[in-house]
């Protein structure tokens, strides 16, 4: 499973771990489980628009924040809902840089399964681990 | 040894964890509850009030309300009053990243009787006038400069625009506009997320509820009448919502201004980076302040708005208007928050920037900043418990400078939502309530499932502990009878 969510951290808001392979299966993983929380049938996001996402930042972990920030975004300025298609991440001079497609369309009320609306990605207990299997992120959403 | 041993009773209703209990703890943590409430709250109340009670310039006592329980940096419940002059920060992590999420209240001179049979037809035409859900955008159609005038000019800017009536204004904190909201200080992208939410409840736990006060739930009549309140099974509207993307926007905007410059330009550490501060006495403690005053006129705005379709909803169904139908304000309250305000500690008159996430300002009789009108009673508050419950009015009280003033500020939830879910199924749940007399309309029927009555702690053993710690008291309790869910 690239992501399941936890049952006892968090009471109002919800939290989750997410895993990957790599860094781009990490943050692809961990935008779906953001996504998932607002929108129960994933599957019924159609590809219809696409959104060019480019960040950077010094930390890993305040990069993936930066980017799960990007579709609570797009959520509430165009009410689009994102999946990410294709992440590049690379290091130089200590700074992390990222490239991402991400796809999606407009929530339309009778396709798209609703849960709960996302405020904001909290920097409480907010990790990104390198395991020895690969990645491992931990976060709490704002409900 | 279990947490609850670690906390030394002061009285049946103050649990305190001591300075000692933590390193970097500048005060000591209280815990305003019943002894069954304490037992029940989950542990990470107490790592996080602790936390609380290491940042700079807090005053006299990390503080958790009854209905408390786990947050982000501060516990949902958390209440913390910092000296300005002791270099007391301003945390957007003690405030919410939903600025201003607050409670309205309003009257009719409806009864049961009269709802009863329309109730279907006023719930189904709410859940159409007051957009709810996921990202959901309202009817107002705002270019970006009117919003960044709205943001400064609160409800104000609401009443001039015809959303609502003058007398509106004298039941909103600063009568709906916040002085200092400074449009300058907030960010094109927190436009972008706000501009098209005005007049939108939200997602989670906001809702629109038609209530009733039936005679045996009114506690204090006098009390009651003067808030309104004066028909058997009177019919009132409660609602709860916030500053929607656009306060969420600031505060995040912040928090990374603030985790920038926290350590090396101020030598602020935390234990939390929820907890990301600035000296409020500093220019990006001074920016937050005035951009989050944006985000509490937005929210003033935003319920001003969904009150104004509350009117016209009902004067549609009842073909009276709603001067006729008397759907008068009650009070709006802020339960996420930081304001400056006075307060007499150990003698001394201070200037306070008091955060209360989670917490609902509770002025006792007399104080100047309460409402002209409830001035000699008190300030309303307003409880929003589950919507299988009931939710409850209260009035501050003199007693109440131990908390700074501050109360509950709903029933507090014990389950998480992912536990919730696997318990109940939505449509399940709306068919027992419907059997039950509680009509409810939800955007999501998994977020139904999560707001299920039994995932809140008993609301009434939260009111009865904020009755005898002294810090407000009830009025009425209102059952719920229609719910639009967000």
């Amino acid at each position: 499973m690239p992501y399941h969510y936890l049952e006892e951290i968090g009471t109002a808001d919800i939290a989750f771990e997410a895993t990957g392979r790599d860094l781009p299966e990490l943050f692809s993983d961990a935008s779906d489980a953001t996504m998932n929380v607002m929108i129960d049938n994933l599957d019924a996001i159609e590809p219809r628009e696409t959104r060019h996402i480019e960040l950077s930042n010094n930390e890993i972990d305040m990069l993936l924040f930066d980017f799960l920030q990007e579709l609570i975004y797009f959520k509430d300025a165009e009410r689009l809902l994102l999946r990410v298609r294709a992440v590049q991440i690379e290091q130089r001079n200590e700074k992390y840089f990222l490239k991402a497609e991400a796809a999606g369309e407009p929530l339309d009320e009778a396709r798209h399964q609703q849960r709960a609306d996302v405020k904001a990605v909290t920097l409480h207990d907010f990790s990104v681990e390198k395991k020895n299997s690969g990645w491992k992120a931990r976060v709490l959403l704002d409900i | 040894m279990t947490m609850v041993d670690n906390l030394q009773k002061i009285s049946n209703t103050i649990w305190e964890l001591p300075a000692t209990y933590k390193e970097g703890m500048r005060v000591p943590a209280r815990i305003i509850a019943t002894e069954k409430l304490v037992r029940e709250m989950d542990e990470a109340v107490y790592q996080q009030i602790s936390n609380v009670a290491t940042l700079p310039g807090i005053t006299r006592y990390a503080l958790c309300m009854p209905d408390g329980h786990s947050g982000y940096g501060f516990p949902i419940g958390g209440v913390a009053a910092m000296d300005v002059h002791e270099g007391g920060v301003i945390s957007p992590g003690g405030i919410g990243f939903d600025i201003n999420c607050g409670m309205r209240l309003m009257t009719t001179n409806l009864t049961l009787d009269d709802v009863k049979p329309r109730l279907k037809e006023i719930v189904d035409l709410l859940f159409q006038c007051v957009p709810a859900g996921v990202g959901s955008h309202g009817f107002l159609k705002l270019s970006r400069s009117d919003f960044r005038d709205l943001v400064e000019q609160g409800a104000r800017w609401c009443i001039e625009h015809d959303f609502g009536w003058n007398e509106d204004l004298e039941l909103i904190e600063e009568n709906g506009c916040i002085a200092g909201a400074d449009a300058a200080k907030i960010s094109e992208r927190a436009v972008e997320r706000g501009y098209n939410q005005v007049g939108t409840l939200g997602g989670g736990n906001h809702y629109l509820e038609v209530q009733v006060a039936r005679p045996e739930d009114v506690r204090d009549k006098e009390l009651a009448a003067k808030f309104g309140i004066t028909i058997p099974n009177q019919i009132v509207v409660m609602f709860h919502c916030g500053s929607r993307g656009f306060g969420h926007q600031v505060a995040t905007d912040y928090l990374q201004t603030f985790l920038k410059v926290m350590e090396p330009k101020y030598g602020i550490k935390i234990l939390d980076r929820e907890l990301a501060c600035a000296p409020l006495d500093s220019p990006e403690g001074r920016d937050y302040f005035a951009a989050m005053k944006c985000g509490l006129n937005m929210s003033f705005a935003n319920r001003q708005v969904i009150l104004h379709r509350i009117r016209e909803v009902f004067s549609q169904v009842f073909g009276r208007s709603a001067e006729e139908l008397e759907m008068r304000m009650v009070y709006d309250v802020s339960h996420n928050t930081a304001k400056l305000e006075r307060h007499v500690v150990d003698g001394k008159d201070k200037k306070l920037l008091v955060h209360r996430k989670g917490a609902t300002r509770a002025f006792g009789p007399g104080h100047e900043e309460v409402a002209a009108r409830y001035r000699e009673i008190g300030q309303p508050v307003i409880i929003g418990g589950s919507m299988e419950t009931g939710s409850y009015l209260l009035v501050g009280t003199a007693s109440g400078a131990e908390t700074f003033f501050s109360t509950a500020h709903g029933s507090g939830r014990t389950m998480s939502r992912t536990k919730a879910r696997k318990q109940w199924h939505g449509k399940q749940l709306q068919r027992d309530l419907e059997a039950r007399g509680i009509y409810v309309r939800s955007t999501s029927w998994a977020g139904l499932a999560e707001e299920a009555g039994p995932a809140y702690k008993d609301i009434d053993e939260v009111i009865a502990a904020t009755e005898q710690a002294e810090i407000s008291k009830p009025v009425a309790r209102f059952t719920p009878i229609g719910n639009v869910k967000g």
